[in-house]
């Protein structure tokens, strides 16, 4: 779907995609070419599915957008809410196709909605896709809508903030260009373009002391160490000096871009490219963050989070995601159960939490990683979502 | 680990106390025998072995010579350090019997060395848990460990399983760029991971006939897959028979992250289970699963954290009909005598009411897994709901203030 968005807005020029038919064609995939837009590992084009996170970036008459295409499949989790924590809006897609909605309401639609709102992640439109397989049945339409508008709510996402639209992803009806197919007319919404340039952008800390998490290490002709994200907070221009956590060590800013331009500043939202001196690669991983070295981050490796649980959780191992960050640890001990609305103590001690419930966790870390006060945090054990909390 | 008894020395021994049969001769031959000898030595044991030790002289004129002698030294344990990746253990204390080159209360380290025997004299007598202990140690070996690598992108371990411990024997760490710099970059990146994971796990562990073992590769995604793949490829391209049977006898199994403690969903999966069902740790595993399942029902037999277990135990609540305390080993390990004896005192009593006492290896993922619940917990053989509001708790609250009792006048 975000292969054929991209194309519509040419983005990606028709060449490139029929380039890519035949190459799909060559492995008898040829369905697969746009989606071969954003995959473009060899893994993920020879199984099919997206593994990692992509950005790319499309400018309307208005605004200039980037979007990041995040895996489902359970296993790539870790990537999807490295994808999330960089976000302002989601698209939640679900594939309207007989059996496939009501088998993904069950399975991932649930936690990738879950993930979504735990990251901070307010605004959701919801392309309702392959209406084009059920002949446009607005019917269908409508029982998606309406199924997935309670869910929705039931997670916390306000009504006015979730929207939905039916597109079809193979033809291109309704993502940029309004759909011409006679059967789809009952509908006269926006499309999602125009959905999205209609959401308001969120407040920014701009004059926070800076914190930027690497998404993504790599090497280029400018530098020996580049590294991409997006600004959490504050601001960075050419030149600065910058500490990056937790391995402490200090960096320069040699030259940055944004969207492929060089610049000489960036702000909080921004995602950028960063070019790095002064600084041996081995210091630098995806999930560590940047910061202002008057100002720097703390190393935790124990902390306390104020989280919602979705399954049972007990002092158990956990996986510790925030952003690209992926650590093991353990719930040690829960010191409370806490009202939801209130915040005040209810319990103190439980043995066990339930979902749906507030408590008050302990977290114990394998090794020390950059954390502070009011960070969103997901936990996962055995392959779930368990929880998702701000730090305390 | 074999019994080397020897009668001089046990004589030799006799009056620092204790009788004959407190005293027990040992000779570690494997490894694993020193994990053993770590569980069985506790402070306040004495212990003869093999020592090195520097000797420094001063003759007449005030030179001073210095010179390293091999002697037996026979020293009251203060502390144990075990060195979980080169299995090495060493037992620090006081000497007690003096010879020509110590004298009494001065300080040594014993290194304990394979095929050396070691003397072990328990002054206090051998309890329950400790004979237990024994008991195990002196099992013969059932031989066949298994390797795992838990694997994701960029992140492998590679871990040893055997009967009684996981050891992790290497991380290995390597970046990979992610996509937008390019496809070949990142299969460049990939290969190189693979490369350095494959090295490093065949100089971690042995591969050879005299050491058969599993492979297990495990990973979310299709990492491990890709993994055995390229183990098979380049075994192939180099034509080399070790790499063609290691990939074709290693097994892939499906889990949710890379990190150590995914080895749970690795044991728990059903290629492994088949193989490894007359395992200790399956059962341990096993029985884990069962007390998280419990407690997730809340149906009131699982109970976990000292105090409810120790109320548990005192009602009787863990006897026959499925009651079983769990403990792990790290309890009675390196702990004072009265501690000890507490926790080896809880066992005998679930043992004599009829219920199971099993004692997990913390050095496992089950035990683990335990270690994170205090270390303690227990299956009960009927429902009890009020375990945890036990009397002390209101104490607390009589120490902590007015503040406690107003909370819970609000909850009622």
């Amino acid at each position: 779907m975000m292969g054929r968005l991209l194309l519509d807005l040419k983005v990606v020029d028709q060449r490139t995609v029929d380039k890519l038919r035949k190459e799909a064609e060559k492995i008898g995939k040829s369905s697969f070419a746009l989606a071969w837009v954003l995959d473009q590992r060899t893994e993920e084009r020879a199984r099919g599915v997206t593994i990692d996170i992509a950005t790319n970036r499309f400018e309307t008459d208005t605004t200039v957008f980037t979007i990041l295409d995040a895996p489902g499949h359970r296993d790539f989790i870790p990537n999807m809410i490295a994808g999330a924590s960089q976000a302002d809006f989601a698209i939640l897609v679900i594939d309207a196709s007989t059996g496939a909605f009501e088998s993904g309401l069950k399975g991932q639609t649930r936690e990738h909605s879950l993930l979504i709102r735990s990251m901070g992640v307010s605004r959701v439109i919801v392309a309702v896709n392959k209406l084009d397989t059920v002949s446009w049945s607005k019917e269908r339409f409508d029982e998606i809508t309406h199924q997935v508008t309670g869910f929705l709510t039931a997670t916390g996402f306000q009504p006015k903030n979730v929207s939905f639209v039916p597109v079809s992803g193979l033809h291109g009806d309704n993502l940029v260009n309004r759909s011409t197919n006679t059967a789809a007319s009952w509908y006269q919404g926006p499309t999602i373009v125009e959905e999205l340039e209609s959401s308001e952008p969120t407040t920014r800390a701009l004059t926070k002391p800076l914190r930027m998490t690497i998404s993504e290490v790599f090497r280029t002709v400018q530098s020996s160490l580049t590294v991409s994200g997006r600004i959490d907070a504050g601001s960075l221009q050419m030149g600065d000096a910058l500490l990056v956590q937790p391995s402490g060590e200090k960096a320069y800013v040699k030259s940055l871009q944004l969207d492929e331009e060089p610049v000489e500043w960036a702000v909080a939202g921004q995602n950028v490219v960063l070019h790095l001196s002064h600084i041996d690669p081995i210091h630098v991983r995806a999930g560590d963050i940047i910061c202002d070295p008057a100002k720097p981050i703390q190393c935790l490796d124990s902390f306390t989070l104020k989280a919602l649980a979705f399954d049972f959780l007990m002092p158990m191992q956990v996986d510790v995601h925030r952003g690209r960050l992926h650590s093991a640890g353990t719930i040690e001990s829960i010191p409370a159960l806490l009202d939801k609305v209130t915040g005040a103590v209810t319990k103190k001690k439980p043995k066990i939490v339930k979902p749906a419930a507030v408590a008050r966790l302990a977290i114990k870390l394998a090794s020390k990683v950059p954390l502070e006060a009011g960070q969103r945090v997901v936990l996962r054990s055995g392959g779930e979502t368990v929880a998702a909390g701000l730090l305390e | 680990m074999r019994l080397a008894g020897s009668k001089k020395v046990i004589a030799d021994l006799l009056d620092l106390g204790g009788t004959e049969e407190d005293i027990v001769s040992l000779l570690p031959e494997e490894p694993e025998d020193m994990w053993h000898a770590n569980n069985l030595i506790a402070p306040d044991d004495i212990i003869r072995a093999h020592a090195i030790r520097k000797v420094t002289r001063t003759t007449n004129t005030g030179s001073t010579s210095s010179e390293r002698v091999h002697t037996d030294l026979t020293i009251r344990v203060t502390s144990t350090f075990f060195d979980p990746a080169a299995s090495a253990l060493h037992v620090s204390g006081t000497v007690v019997k003096e010879n020509g080159y110590v004298a009494i209360g001065q300080y040594h380290t014993l290194d304990l060395e394979l095929n050396r025997a070691f003397t072990l004299l328990k002054p206090g007598g051998w309890d329950s848990v400790a004979r237990e202990t024994l008991q195990e140690a002196l099992r013969p070996e059932s031989g066949d460990d298994l390797a795992a690598v838990v694997m994701q992108e960029g992140l492998a371990n590679i871990c040893v399983i055997t009967e009684f411990r996981t050891v992790l024997k290497q991380r290995v760490e390597h970046n990979i760029p992610k996509k937008r710099s390019g496809a070949s970059d990142m299969d460049s990146a990939t290969k190189a991971f693979f490369d350095k994971v494959l090295n490093t796990l065949l100089r971690a562990v042995e591969f050879d006939a005299a050491h058969p073992r599993t492979l297990l590769l495990a990973s979310p995604g299709f990492v491990a897959t890709e993994f055995r793949k390229y183990i098979l490829d380049l075994g192939q391209r180099t034509s080399d028979k070790k790499l063609i049977g290691l990939a074709k006898a290693s097994m892939v199994v499906h889990t949710s992250s890379g990190h150590v403690h995914a080895l749970n969903e690795v044991l728990k999966s059903p290629e492994v289970q088949t193989k490894m069902k007359d395992k200790k740790f399956y059962g341990e595993t096993r029985l884990m699963d069962d007390f998280y399942t419990r407690l997730r029902k809340d149906d009131g037999r699982a109970w976990y954290g000292l105090k409810p277990v120790v109320r548990a135990v005192n009602e009787g609540a863990i006897g026959p009909g499925g009651g079983t305390l769990l403990i792990n080993n790290s309890l009675f390990r390196n702990m004072d005598v009265a501690t000890r004896k507490q926790y080896v005192d809880l066992v005998d009593k679930v043992k004599a009411a009829g219920g199971e006492a099993r004692v997990l290896s913390s050095d496992h993922e089950s035990g683990q897994r335990l270690d994170a619940l205090g270390g303690i917990a227990a299956i009960l053989s009927y429902p009890s709901y009020d375990l945890d509001e036990d009397p002390e708790d209101e104490e607390d609250g009589e120490n902590g203030g007015g503040n406690d009792t107003a909370e819970g006048t609000t909850v009622i």
